[in-house]
């Protein structure tokens, strides 16, 4: 920052001296606010989990079946690339703390090239799906349709957790490029570098709820055979 | 001392000269405070008026001056406002803000832009909230539970009331981020969790609801909001959804959101006894973890709201017992301050005054919710105009008058005037009374099976609705006369000096009252607890130009 923060001090009775912490330049407050607001998230996507676990106890049926349709392969290779995404992120904020800032702005282009590559894939999955006829507030999903209660809920949280876990993948993108701006401009450097800190614990986040989500929609109907037994596994 | 980040003005955005632009983009915690003050009495009166067209309509049987659906708009109004626009953002942001950075020795709060761009998302969530009023077909009629399937299937508009919960909810959890970081990392050298006054210690129970329960029900209007105009199907029946899942889900914060209302005003409370006693608190650390251990149970006990949803036998049975828990820490803080009192030489200031008021309508308040937690009796006054007592007892004689005890004990802290005792103690009189005539007919009411929420009755209830109103008129008269008498008090009232009640803590420390920007001229160092009394004066005294103790 372009100010100098000088901390005060107190003086007890008996003359000792303390350094007083301030508002100003707190790393660990920084940094303690930011895990505050990741619980936050977590229970938000919890309260989610919640009402999915719920459906599956009353339909578990539908859906097995529900996520037998899903890609596995796309789903799969998608959370490849965001577990390499979460790996260069922390790498680039290791080579920041060595004070290596060009391999870390490599690092930070990397992980926003990955995420980008995790939203075209998501995004040729809706289309595979809504060429399906399943889409929000389309095809069979619509009231009329008699599509099974248990695939409807199913496919419509799972529309709603996957899209707002792609918000947080752009929202994550729209932050990594103001860190790099930030360290284009010198105010992220070796020394003080909090902000990218968050950003990677946000990062950090976003991968671990993919790691939920993907075994919970693509993978709990992975042996699951229509009408007959289950086998081959 | 050095100059500090944004100097002279300690605004969020650049150096404007004009003074009303240094309010607007200010980012010191006081301002802040006191803007939040500002807006929520606003809507707190238009709430207070919506209350009263209730009133007027049920003077009689039958129809009066406004139809059933309108009647049914205005209780979601006045719900809508009462809760998520005045009383849960309420005593946090009010005296949170301008009181609690004081209290520990800190300059500002930890994230002061923060705290500013959740002022503006607050104004903008109002703002949306209100929006709704002129969408087609009119406000919502949902009541402020937004209920489904209900709430998905009318054709008032509810999507803006749902997004702004959700920007109110975020403007509330990241306050309450703030104010558990500032505690944590901002407390003066010496001052350990055990020092700190025990209004923080409220503020601080209080952040760990707004963190951890608010996102829930985020989550659970975004999906409210998935289902009406994406068309998935997780609470409505015809798409295989389950309604008492919404039920769950909200009441898992709102809920909460109960002791995230007193817990702050449990913590004025604690300020006000020790002060106008003139004597220590008695059991300080009863107290403080009485408030942790009130927001730790009271996560747990939120299928009380559910005893007629349709719940299993079994889990009523666990969430009644459990309610039942909540009594016993809040029993604890009771008798700590009466226990306080005892033997003491009370003064009887206006804010003492309010505190013991309160003392009578929240134990009303208190123990009534204790009958319904029993399922039995839960079966038969739920949703009629018991509840409805009982909730405004609870918080509306709790929460509220608390937050009326903390602006009479805060006001010469915060504008450096005193307002008319005398004058101002007509008023509580008037409120108190006025209170009670207006709620306690409703429990006689209600246990004879006065519905809540209609728009109609049986003659048989005309006397009790009479009354009520007669009550709210003199209660109405008596919310008027104190804000009058305060504004009189700020404009015309002398000097207060720093000090005027003689109280421990550090926020009556100060140099100068209002207190400069910037706070205490140098940060002291905390070896004394915080309500040290002795012979009835303060122990503990400081030279306030370098805040070394001197006693």
């Amino acid at each position: 920052m372009s100010h100098e923060y000088i901390p005060e001090i107190a003086t007890d009775r008996d003359g000792n001296e303390y350094e007083v912490q301030g508002w100003q330049d707190d790393f660990y407050g920084g940094k303690l606010g930011f895990w505050l607001f990741m619980f936050t998230e977590v229970m938000m996507f919890g309260a989610m989990f919640l009402a999915l676990t719920y459906y599956k106890t009353l339909h578990p049926e539908d859906f097995l079946a529900a996520s037998h349709h899903l890609n596995r392969l796309l789903g799969g290779t998608n959370t490849v690339i965001l577990l390499i995404s979460a790996l260069t992120m922390g790498l680039g904020l290791l080579k920041m703390r060595a004070g290596d800032v060009k391999g870390a702005k490599l690092m930070i282009w990397a992980t926003i090239i990955l995420a980008a590559l995790f939203l075209s894939i998501k995004g040729v999955e809706w289309r595979e799906e809504y060429e399906g006829g399943i889409f929000l507030n389309y095809g069979k999903l619509l009231p009329g349709s008699d599509f099974p209660f248990g695939e409807k809920i199913f496919y419509g949280l799972y529309f709603t957790m996957t899209g707002l876990h792609g918000v947080h993948i752009i929202i994550g993108i729209g932050l990594m490029l103001w860190l790099l701006k930030r360290i284009n401009a010198g105010k992220v450097t070796t020394d003080h570098h909090i902000f990218y800190w968050n950003i990677a614990l946000y990062w950090d986040i976003v991968h671990l709820i993919w790691v939920f989500v993907f075994p919970y929609f693509y993978m709990i109907g992975g042996g699951y055979v229509v009408g007959g037994a289950v086998h081959g596994h | 001392m050095s100059k500090t980040y944004f100097d002279e003005t300690h605004c969020a955005i650049g150096h404007p000269k004009s003074t009303f632009m240094q309010w607007m983009l200010t980012i010191d915690h006081k301002r802040i405070g006191l803007m939040y003050a500002a807006v929520m009495f606003t809507f707190f009166f238009v709430a207070v008026s919506m209350g009263f067209l209730m009133r007027l309509e049920l003077f009689a049987p039958g129809q009066q001056f406004i139809d059933g659906h309108t009647f049914n708009q205005t209780f979601t109004l006045h719900g809508v406002i009462m809760i998520f626009i005045f009383i849960v953002p309420g005593i946090p942001a009010i005296f949170g803000n301008s009181v609690m950075p004081l209290m520990i020795g800190a300059k500002d709060v930890s994230f002061p832009r923060l705290n500013w761009a959740n002022f503006w998302l607050y104004v903008a969530g109002c703002i949306v909230a209100l929006s709704s009023l002129w969408g087609p077909n009119g406000f919502a009629d949902t009541g402020w539970t937004f209920y489904a399937p209900y709430s998905l299937t009318t054709n008032t508009t509810v999507l803006p009331l749902l997004i702004a919960a959700f920007m109110l909810g975020m403007s509330s959890i990241l306050t309450g981020l703030n104010f558990i970081v500032t505690i944590h990392r901002l407390r003066a050298p010496g001052m350990t969790f055990f020092k700190m006054p025990l209004f923080v210690w409220g503020i601080y129970a209080t952040g760990w609801i707004q963190l951890l329960a608010t996102p829930v029900v985020g989550i659970t209007l975004i999906l409210a909001i998935m289902e009406k105009y994406f068309g998935i199907g997780i609470f409505d029946p015809a798409k295989g959804g389950d309604p008492v899942l919404f039920e769950h889900l909200f009441w898992i914060y709102s809920h909460p959101a109960v002791y995230l209302m007193i817990l702050p005003a449990f913590g004025v409370m604690s300020e006000i006894i020790p002060t106008f006693s003139r004597k220590e608190i008695f059991g300080y650390r009863t107290v403080a973890l009485s408030s942790a251990s009130i927001a730790g149970i009271g996560y747990l006990v939120w299928g009380h709201h559910l005893f007629t949803s349709g719940m299993a036998d079994i889990a009523k049975t666990v969430f009644s017992f459990l309610t039942f828990f909540v009594a016993i820490p809040t029993g604890i803080k009771f008798y700590d301050w009466v226990a306080t009192m005892y033997g003491a030489k009370i003064v009887l200031s206006t804010p003492m005054l309010w505190a013991l008021g309160t003392m009578i309508t929240f134990v009303i308040g208190g123990l009534t919710g204790v009958t319904i937690t029993m399922i039995g009796v839960d079966i038969h006054l739920q949703d009629t105009y018991y509840t409805v007592a009982h909730f405004h007892y609870a918080m509306l004689g709790g929460v509220v008058f608390l937050m009326f005890a903390g602006m009479h004990y805060w006001f010469p802290l915060l504008t450096g005037k005193m307002y008319n005792e005398k004058h101002a103690k007509i008023a509580f009189y008037l409120n108190f009374v006025g209170f009670n005539m207006l709620w306690f007919p409703m429990f006689i009411a209600g246990y004879l099976g006065m519905p809540r929420r209609y728009f109609d009755y049986l003659p048989e209830f005309q006397i009790y609705h009479q009354i009520s109103f007669f009550g709210a008129v003199i209660f109405i008269t008596g919310l008027i006369y104190m804000f009058v008498v305060l504004y009189k008090g700020w404009r015309h009232g002398e000097p207060s000096g720093t000090n005027p009640w003689h109280a421990t803590t550090l926020e009556w420390h100060l140099q100068s009252s209002p207190p400069p920007l910037e706070n205490h001229t140098k940060v002291p160092y905390v070896d004394f607890n915080p309500y040290e009394y002795k012979h009835g004066e303060p122990v503990v005294k400081f030279d306030y130009d370098t805040m070394k103790r001197i006693d």
